[in-house]
């Protein structure tokens, strides 16, 4: 291994790591710019973050290791997450080291761990919100799986970087299965990372609350890992579509020369995603509770259609 | 006092004030009788309260206030010395029940009724501690251990509770809902309040009428001005001082003020728990103009102390009138658009439509009242029914639905934020001049009832005065009385998460409930 790669990746974690608040503060300022409001400012996740790192954590007693685990592992698992999908470059070391249905399965992984922790002190909102957040998270996971099949048959494999690689060398080419594909994965993504229409992240009614009930056990530290964490599932979901959807301009050689282009068009390619996200958030309300399942069966039907064209019809 | 014959028909004797207001003393016989009777002519019961009136030599006395067709009806019953008891109510009037747990809580009057679970007492008074009795020791009250309180118990495969509150995630007031649910969707509710009780009945007995206004005002801070005016109005009652028109007039300004502040900030926060942050900021907007308005022109944002027995604490200018009507006309089309998205809404709509029915069987079998009665289709409104100057001369448009939900709730709203604005530009325009306090100082009268339509519905104040003493007893009732047990009937069958958003279209209070 180069010392070129070393960077290359040592760049691209610190990236998911340091600029996913930024990110999350940017979806809330447009948010509020959306409403009328002034806003917190980019930097208010960075002071929440910071505020409650500072804070001693509380755990309830008898709390098992699986309470206190999971910040760890859901920080862990997103840092992995946002280690192995190209944002800035196709040629990361450890892209190969999983696929896309390794990369679903450590979103499940995650979920699961959110789950356990939250039924584990035994509280009415911890195991409601388990038990919604495990019926989003099924119906929503085939979902995701059929949108990542698109693309790796296109390109024929399941590599993230080989696909990437694969879509942004042919240039701009509009597939007709990828419109399907790209559609249902704005719902997933929406549902995955517990935003409007699916969850509300803003609400303070904890029995309207999907993941924010898993949380509501968390203090301190615990706290900012997780919040940290979802921060990171967000950013890594909107590379992820980026890097599927709109792969062009992906640094793809080996020098780090190209990297500083690739760094500012995929920030802009955030920013976008985001203000899109706000938009989407701003105009639609919240569904009812049973009425996610419909919500992520239109999603999986959209997939299934991109796969079904890109069989019938060759794009 | 005089002394009644328990044998013969009841003495009705008129009170003064502007409601047609009737008042007897009775035996429980009679009690029973007259309480049936109101219940088969479809009337409803107003409030039921007690009062310690031993210094006297009356014993202990329940009063209840029976609304019917034909008028208002104000029943008094000595309960007695020692082991006060009277006739339950509550089998005619299912609203009753927890005023007389209530009652029992704090005076010790046994009513004879099957649910004997406290209601306000919450771990704290003694067993033979009941805080409303005039000679009880002023010794701050003992912590003792918890008192059972069983819910009612829904049982079978898969269903389980769900306790919420009495703290919530958010900063709102406290009270505890017990849901029976299977998976997400609700069986059974109960609610269990009284966790704010704060003495307030004991505090108005030490204080002089007169002053008495300013804590009214303050029971409970979305309706000020509303409270305000119904205790101005007995005290007017038992002081017999007739306000000038012009004072009037200011106050049924004030209260459609208060009225459509609280629509629109209640419209907000709809739109929020529906996840539409858009209306919450939108019209959040219009009510926080709205209050500053009030600041400027009457001092206080909630209007507190404006409203003051006699009449109002203060006056309008040519200027503040012209401002008043300017800011109507502004604020009502921009509610105008506001409708016009969130009727388009198909999202939000989704979430309104069919969540938290009632439907105007259970409405009525109830004694719902206000807001929550007029969206399931019972047209049931003091300004209209039984109008007060100045409403007698504006005349009120009631707006009904026949929905029973959250939409329909929603829709009420926006229709009284119309009439309100319609009612405040005639007021402008038709305002009487003169002064606009009379003196209100004289105490002539035992009984005075006021009663205002606050914009959750009617809010009754009570006083009674003993000649002997100089001693009186306010009581104050809030309209959530009869409506909290709608929200009981209307959130079954309904989602766990759906239940904040119907909890708001009714949105009752705590506070001004557990006084």
């Amino acid at each position: 291994m180069t010392i070129d790669l070393v960077i290359r990746q040592t760049l691209q974690i610190a990236l998911v790591v340091g600029a996913a608040p930024l990110l999350a503060g940017w979806i809330r300022q447009c948010r509020a710019w959306l409403a009328n409001r002034v806003g917190a400012g980019l930097l208010q996740p960075y002071r929440e973050l910071f505020k409650l790192l500072r804070k001693e954590p509380v755990v309830a007693c008898g709390a098992s290791w699986v309470f206190i685990a999971t910040p760890y592992i859901a920080f862990a698992t997103m840092a992995v997450a946002g280690a192995i999908v190209p944002m800035m470059t196709s040629r990361l070391p450890l892209a190969g080291a999983a696929d896309v249905v390794a990369l679903a399965g450590l979103f499940a992984l995650a979920r699961i761990f959110a789950a356990l922790a939250a039924m584990d002190l035994g509280t009415p909102f911890g195991s409601m919100g388990a038990r919604r957040t495990m019926l989003v998270g099924f119906l929503a996971e085939p979902a995701l799986l059929m949108v990542l099949f698109t693309p790796a048959l296109i390109s024929g494999s399941t590599s993230l970087a080989i696909i990437v690689r694969q879509l942004a060398r042919h240039g701009f080419i509009l597939y007709p299965s990828m419109a399907f594909a790209a559609a249902a994965f704005v719902m997933v993504a929406l549902a995955e990372n517990a935003r409007l229409p699916v969850d509300n992240p803003e609400t303070h009614l904890e029995l309207t609350m999907i993941h924010e009930a898993l949380n509501l056990e968390y203090s301190g530290p615990h706290l900012a890992l997780i919040e940290w964490a979802a921060a990171m599932k967000l950013f890594v979901y909107i590379g992820i579509g980026v890097a599927l959807f709109l792969p062009w301009g992906i640094a793809q050689g080996r020098g780090l020369a190209t990297l500083p282009v690739a760094c500012a068009l995929f920030a802009m390619k955030l920013a976008v995603g985001g203000a899109g996200l706000a938009l989407i958030e701003t105009l639609l309300a919240k569904l009812r509770l049973f009425r996610v399942p419909e919500f992520l069966g239109i999603a999986f039907l959209l997939a299934v259609l991109g796969l079904l064209v890109r069989y019938l019809v060759g794009h | 006092m005089t002394d009644h014959d328990p044998r013969s028909a009841p003495a009705w004797s008129r009170l003064p004030g502007p409601l047609p207001v009737n008042h007897a003393w009775v035996d429980a016989r009679l009690w029973r009788e007259i309480a049936a009777r109101c219940h088969a002519e479809d009337g409803r019961l107003g409030s039921l309260w007690g009062s310690d009136e031993r210094p006297t030599g009356s014993g202990f006395v329940v009063h209840a206030i029976l609304v019917s067709q034909e008028g208002w009806h104000w029943i008094s019953l000595k309960a007695g010395d020692t082991n006060p008891r009277f006739p339950t109510l509550s089998d005619l009037f299912p609203e009753a029940a927890r005023q007389e747990r209530a009652l029992f809580d704090l005076l010790g009057i046994g009513s004879g009724a099957p649910d004997t679970r406290p209601w306000l007492r919450h771990e704290v008074w003694g067993p033979a501690d009941f805080p409303l009795r005039r000679d009880r020791a002023d010794a701050p009250p003992a912590a003792r251990g918890a008192d059972p309180y069983p819910f009612v118990p829904v049982r079978g495969e898969g269903v389980h509770e769900i306790a919420v509150g009495p703290i919530h995630a958010g900063t709102i007031e406290p009270g505890h809902f017990r849901f029976s649910v299977m998976g997400d969707e609700i069986l059974r509710l109960e609610a269990r309040l009284g966790y704010t009780h704060k003495g307030v009945a004991k505090r108005f007995e030490a204080m002089p009428l007169a002053t008495g206004a300013r804590l009214a005002g303050r029971v409970c801070g979305d309706s000020t001005a509303a409270y305000a005016g119904a205790y101005a109005m007995a005290v007017e009652a038992v002081s017999g001082c007739a306000p000038p028109p012009r004072a009037l007039w200011l106050r049924a300004l004030l209260f459609e003020r208060e009225r459509v502040a609280n629509h629109l900030g209640d419209l907000g926060a709809l739109c929020q728990d529906g996840g539409l942050a858009f209306g919450l900021t939108q019209f959040g907007l219009l009510k926080e103009r709205w209050l500053e308005t009030h600041r400027r022109l009457f001092g206080h944002r909630y209007l507190m102390d404006v409203i003051v027995p006699g009449g109002v604490a203060c006056d309008l200018d040519a200027t503040a009138l012209g401002l008043l009507e300017s800011e109507g006309t502004a604020v009502l089309e921009t509610t105008r658009r506001l409708e016009d998205i969130v009727d388009d809404h198909a999202g939000l709509q989704e979430r309104f439509l069919g969540a938290g029915r009632l439907d105007r069987a259970q409405a009525r079998a109830l004694g719902a009242v206000g807001l929550a009665a007029r969206a399931s289709g019972i047209a049931c409104d003091l300004r209209a029914l039984w109008p007060s100057p100045p409403y007698d001369a504006l005349g009120t448009r009631v707006s009904t639905r026949t929905g029973g939900d959250v939409a329909a709730r929603v829709g009420v709203r926006f229709d009284e934020i119309r009439e309100s604005l319609r009612l405040i530009q005639a007021i402008l325009a038709q305002l009487p001049p003169g002064p606009v306090c009379a003196p209100c100082d004289r105490a002539e009268g035992l009984l005075g009832l006021g009663a205002v339509e606050g914009w959750r519905g009617r809010i009754l104040v009570a006083i009674t005065r003993a000649r002997t003493s100089g001693d009186h007893h306010v009581h104050i009732h809030d309209p959530s009385w009869q409506n909290w047990p709608l929200l009981e009937r209307a959130a079954p069958g309904d989602l766990v998460p759906d239940f904040p958003l119907i909890n708001k279209s009714f949105n009752l209070a705590y506070s001004g409930l557990d006084l």
